[in-house]
């Protein structure tokens, strides 16, 4: 490990790529990720690497999709109405069997919104987002250390099960500076000279890469191996983290990403007044944790989901516990981020 | 000490956010956690700019807060803005050279420092914002002093010395003004 | 700078939310005041870009819908389409109008929707904090091109007047300049022929104003407009690059 160095979330996701050997980006300016794509202006040149501001989401997107055709490490950042633009490219890319790594540096919707933190993308971002039978694999890191060491966990998982990969950060993750740590090593890409455009290994290893299949049979047959990639991925890459989760406590609160940080501070509150809460956070919000929410929920009382949106999800929860017991939200829109003690009080009465 | 929750807030070009910084930077140094979360956007534009930063021993849950433990006020429309926020007991270091007295002045510390005139006094306008870190470490010891000048100097000692020395010189003085 | 007296019933009484210096809202003022004059405040829609003037359903006076980062020219389509009998225009900064909306922008301007075009052009994305613009000048630093704009790699800034007047079907197509008074008093009669146009029903009318963004630049307002002169001017020249209706006219004339 390196030196810590203190930095924002935007700057801090992109050096890790850069460090991960990521030389492609492509973006769209866009508040609050600006300082991620103004950190590839400055950063990638020195590496020799391609910096492209496009000229819009949708040609970014789409760049992706060609420089990720070719096998190399590449890479594109947005916001929450550029992420829209971008999701038509994003099914192309997931159907064409493309690994591509696409943060979400999420802000205030629907519509233009705002640009405080939001995690109101958390549908679009896990049910795949644009058209089509597929889903996209979404790491959703709670601090700048976690959100740094996603970008190389997020080639990996691409370049493993040819995916689309998203990092599902906010506003607040990307804006804040906090200490951050880089791996000497990072692991190298996979091979693609398989399936990359451009890269034959015999005169006539003729490569296609596409996503049209007319005959409904083989647009099934296609579909259907994906599918079995999706069970290998949810399989092998689920990932979420506990806390205090041998207190006994009787209650288990669930809460990703921004949200989950500040609900920790509320559990820690709470234990010093003697009221022990038992917490779960996804890592993967798809794959989603359903059987370590359903274990962690056994035999509680309530479960109590926290989220920065008017509840979504909430719906994942509920699909977790299944009825076993009572899930309960606690929300909040427009892009106002909870305080410790506001949650402290939002919990207590939901206890009471 | 276990957890100090700051906000420094005055015009943009004031350097309100590298107050922060540099109580982020030395904090880090120290081995604490910290968290440094600048307003930003439109709200940006030609008005006010601000800063929240979490210093603690624990690791910091929301960096966003409602009440702080203390303000740093570079002009009179942050002071404005945030003196009800600081909590009953907390401190406001405000710039009295471009501040009056906040309407809760009777529930907290008042530190009024003459950070513009001081920083004159040194030769350098803009190292005001240092003036009022000097103040800002004498009043809350939230971070060392050396660890301040340590990441000074790793930014600017082979640069730029001169300035260096300043800001270091308009340190010292912020802290001497309130001790 | 000032050169504008009273106020227009074409603004609303609203405070700009523009940085100190900004030409937006001299912008907004000679469509304010062109407004007025042709009587039309009640009849018109206004189509706010996303961009610094995002805000501009604060300013007009007028109905005012706030749309989709470069989409204007075709939610104008639209708008104009269910209600010929209204006059629509947008207002759009160079990121909004060409870059992530070049496509909107040419096929409304080639089908000559009955629609005015504003394009404040200053060279920069002003709302999102300086990134390089379609229109960003060679060698001009911005925070995506922070060792300047290379052109070899980047293209080079886009004219888009220039662009649009190859088209066959747009009626009026010119570039004006918000950097003095008396270039003002022009860009108003620009401002008021293409509303004008508008109410007569003679097809798409657009009007580039040379801007600047002082606060992006990071220059005071008057080095910001005196640095335009020098670097923008000649890289966008003014004028009238298309007025088929005054042909028209003449061409009656001359039979
Ligand atoms: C789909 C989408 N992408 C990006 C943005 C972010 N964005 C807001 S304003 C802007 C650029 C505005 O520049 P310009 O059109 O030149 O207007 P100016 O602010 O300079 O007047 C961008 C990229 C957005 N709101 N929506
Ligand atoms: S950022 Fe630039 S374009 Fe936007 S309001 Fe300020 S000066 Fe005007
Ligand atoms: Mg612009």
């Amino acid at each position: 490990m390196g030196k810590k160095v203190l930095m924002k979330g935007n700057e801090a996701v992109a050096e890790a790529a850069i460090l991960a050997g990521c030389r492609h980006y492509f973006a769209y300016p866009i508040t609050p990720q600006s300082e991620l794509i103004e950190y590839m202006a400055k950063k990638m040149p020195l590496v020799d690497g391609t910096f492209l501001q496009a000229e819009s989401e949708v040609a970014a997107i789409n760049m992706v999709l060609g420089a990720a055709a070719c096998g190399v490490r590449v890479m594109t950042s947005s916001s929450s109405p550029g992420i829209s633009l971008k999701q038509e490219g994003i099914s192309y890319i997931a159907a064409s069997r493309l690994p591509a790594v696409i943060v979400n540096v999420t802000r205030g919707g629907p519509g233009l919104g705002n640009i405080a933190p939001m995690q109101c993308d958390y549908f679009q971002a896990t049910r795949g987002g644009g058209h089509g039978d597929y889903y996209t694999p979404v790491l959703s890191p709670s601090t700048v250390q976690e959100f740094a060491d996603m970008a190389p966990m997020a080639f990996e998982i691409a370049e493993k099960y040819l995916t689309p990969v998203m990092i599902l950060g906010d506003g607040m993750l990307g804006q804040m500076m906090e200490p951050v740590e880089f791996p000497d090593a990072y692991p190298p890409q996979k091979d693609p000279s398989e399936w990359a455009l451009g890269a034959r290994r015999t005169p006539d290893d003729r490569h296609i890469i596409n996503s049209l299949y007319i005959d409904p049979y083989v647009l099934q047959e296609k579909t259907e191996t994906l599918f079995k990639v999706y069970e290998e991925i949810k399989k092998n890459e689920t990932r979420f983290e506990t806390y205090n989760m041998d207190s006994g406590a009787k209650y288990l609160i669930v809460a990703h990403g921004t949200a989950a940080r500040v609900a920790k501070s509320a559990v820690d509150a709470l234990k010093e007044e003697g009221v022990e809460l038992a917490l779960i956070r996804p890592i993967t919000l798809w794959p989603y944790p359903y059987d370590a929410v359903a274990e962690a929920a056994k035999g509680k009382e309530k479960v109590i989901t926290i989220e920065l949106s008017m509840g979504q999800m909430v719906e994942d929860v509920k699909l977790a516990v299944c009825g076993e017991c009572p899930v309960e939200f606690i929300g909040k829109a427009g892009g106002v981020v909870f305080t410790p003690e506001e949650i402290v009080s939002l919990i207590r009465e939901k206890i009471s | 000490m276990a957890t100090t929750r700051i906000l420094c807030a005055g015009f943009g070009g004031q350097g309100a956010l590298l107050i922060g910084k540099l109580v982020a930077e030395a904090g880090m140094a120290e081995g604490k956690f910290v968290t440094w979360l600048p307003s930003y956007g439109p709200e940006m534009r030609g008005g006010t700019a601000n800063v929240m930063v979490v210093v603690s021993d624990k690791p910091v849950g929301s960096p966003i807060f409602t009440k702080m433990d203390v303000l740093v006020a570079l002009n009179q429309p942050s002071l404005d803005k945030f003196a009800k926020d600081t909590k009953d007991g907390g401190l406001i270091i405000t710039n009295s050279d471009l501040c009056g007295d906040p309407e809760n002045k009777d529930k907290i510390k008042l530190a009024p420092v003459p950070l513009t005139k001081i920083a004159e006094e040194i030769g350098n306008v803009k190292a005001a914002n240092m003036v009022g870190v000097g103040a800002l470490l004498q009043l809350t010891g939230c971070v060392e002093r050396k660890s301040v000048e340590d990441y000074l100097s790793h930014m600017m000692k082979e640069k730029n010395p001169a300035l260096l020395e300043t800001n270091m010189a308009a340190i010292d003085k912020g802290a001497s003004y309130v001790s | 700078m000032t050169v504008f007296k009273g106020r227009t019933k074409g603004l609303t009484d609203a405070k700009l939310s523009y940085c100190p210096g900004c030409l937006h809202g001299v912008a907004h003022r000679l469509i304010g005041e062109s407004m007025e004059e042709l009587g039309i405040i009640e009849k018109t829609i206004g189509i706010a870009p996303v961009g610094c003037s995002v805000f501009a359903y604060n300013f007009f006076a007028c109905d005012v819908i706030q749309v989709p980062h470069g989409r204007a020219p075709a939610v104008a389509t639209g708008m104009h389409r269910a209600r010929p009998d209204r006059i629509v225009f947008t207002y759009q900064g160079d990121g909004d109008l060409a870059a992530i909306g070049t496509a909107e922008t040419i096929h409304a301007a080639n089908r000559s929707e009955n629609i005015t075009i504003f394009f404040v052009n200053n060279a920069t994305y002003g709302m999102t904090g300086g990134q390089m613009a379609p229109t960003t000048l060679p060698g001009m630093k911005a925070t995506t091109a922070p060792y300047g704009r290379d052109v070899s790699d980047t293209g080079f800034p886009m004219r888009l007047c220039e662009i649009l007047s190859q088209l066959e079907m747009p009626n009026y197509i010119e570039r004006v300049s918000l950097l003095s008074p008396k270039e003002i008093l022009k860009a108003k009669k620009a401002v008021k022929k293409a509303l004008q146009y508008n109410t007569d029903g003679k097809g798409l009318s657009f009007v580039e104003m040379i801007s600047t963004c002082p606060t992006n630049w990071g220059m005071d307002p008057l080095k910001a407009r005196e640095w335009a002169r020098e670097n923008m001017l000649p890289i966008f020249p003014l004028g009238v690059f298309k007025d088929r209706a005054a042909e028209e006219a003449k061409e009656k004339e001359a039979e």
